[in-house]
């Protein structure tokens, strides 16, 4: 892999930068990630106690975020997917808009693709537009992001601005080397409960 | 003005009915500490719906589709709050992939599942589900306990509860619609 650039040749974001950029720093922000490229994507920023790595359950990821969110009113909740996730969880927008967690962002990176499958168009290459639908759900802030400015503005959007969020980010269909976490998830889930909770999380 | 203390000792003064199950299983929700309710409406826990909306220690979740709950509640104990779901039979089906959460993460789950087209069904469509919930449930890796009588219910619950929580395992209580009554379709 060489060195991460911030924009491709088509303009549009890397991926592995965007998520970089929005896990610098990140203090007690709790992330989950769903699964597929946003779990590597996620790996490949650093691996964390206080991340929750989906390997599966397609579609659920923003609920995961919701029901944390809910718990924890007090951490800021990240929920890093892709467009092929949450366009299979599309009924979540409007359970989370119903609830309107304060503390909870849901960043889609849209590459248009489903690219664990071997990168079909999914239905945003059509025009389908996830942060209309979840404005139109009722989320407070709903957006696309293409540019570096906006990704910079995400990022303080998802640690103070006031949810729920969803950022649907324009990012470079590429296939990039795979950052494995692990895949053990109950491993996986007693780490983040010692994380959030703290030891031992009974 | 009662304090919460001299209301449950008010309370517990009564004897709980004993066929006002749904009374019984929401005192046993607030017994476990349940925190978050997850629910696809049925007709059968609307009282239990209500009562979960009405006790400000509990956040009750309207979903869109059952599936919805599974992963709701597994964020939910990643931060540290019990949960509980509620929904009728039909819902089992569209749960199967998600409950691969709970199985692959050794999460609790525990699930309220009013039983349709077991006993006396009126609606042909409601056959399907309601005569594979038990074995999809299982299936899928989800521990199954019926309640055929009210006296049995909230014991029932309470049991799952600390099965699932305790032991990390789903656990599911089939409320018998035998026990729910035949739905009244002309009115």
């Amino acid at each position: 892999m060489g060195q991460v650039t911030m924009q491709t040749e088509r303009n549009l974001l890397d991926r592995r930068w965007v998520v970089k950029v929005l896990l610098s720093d990140r203090r007690d922000l709790l992330v989950v990630t769903g699964l597929g490229a946003p779990t590597y994507d996620c790996a490949a920023a650093g691996d964390h106690p206080g991340n929750f790595y989906l390997w599966g359950a397609m579609g659920g990821g923003a609920m995961v975020g919701l029901g944390l969110a809910l718990a924890q009113p007090d951490r800021r909740v990240v929920v890093i997917t892709g467009d092929g996730e949450q366009l299979m969880g599309l009924g979540a927008l409007a359970t989370i808009a119903a609830q309107r967690p304060d503390n909870l962002a849901i960043v889609v990176l849209d590459n248009e693709r489903y690219g664990e499958t071997g990168m079909q168009r999914t239905h945003t290459a059509h025009g389908v537009d996830l942060a209309g639908i979840a404005r139109a759900a009722g989320f407070p802030d709903a957006r696309i992001v293409r540019g570096e400015d906006e990704v910079h503005a995400l990022a303080t959007a998802v640690r103070q601005g006031r949810g729920p969020l969803l950022a649907d980010v324009k990012v470079s269909p590429e296939d990039l080397p795979r950052v494995l976490p692990s895949r053990d998830g109950a491993y996986i889930k007693t780490r983040f409960r010692e994380h959030v909770l703290g030891q031992p999380a009974a | 003005m009662h304090t919460v203390q001299q209301t449950d000792r008010a309370a517990a003064a009564i004897p709980p009915d004993p066929a006002d199950w749904p009374a019984g299983i929401h005192r046993v929700l607030r017994e476990a500490q349940v925190r978050q309710v997850a629910y696809v409406p049925d007709a059968g826990h609307t009282k239990l719906i209500n009562l979960c909306h009405d006790d400000p220690a509990m956040r009750a979740t309207v979903l869109t589709t059952e599936e919805e709950g599974v992963a709701l509640l597994a964020g939910a104990w990643l931060g540290g709050q019990r949960g509980v779901l509620l929904m009728q039979s039909s819902g089992v089906g569209n749960c199967i992939n998600m409950l691969s959460l709970s199985k692959s993460c050794r999460l609790p789950l525990v699930m309220l599942v009013t039983m349709r087209g077991e006993w006396g069904e009126f609606n042909p469509w409601q056959v399907p589900m309601g005569q594979t919930t038990q074995a999809s449930l299982e299936l899928a890796g989800v521990i199954t306990y019926r309640a055929d009588e009210a006296e049995q219910v909230a014991e029932t619950v309470e049991a799952a509860l600390h099965f699932a929580f305790d032991s990390e395992v789903a656990v599911a209580v089939l409320l018998s619609q035998r026990m729910l009554g035949r739905k009244k379709w002309v009115k």
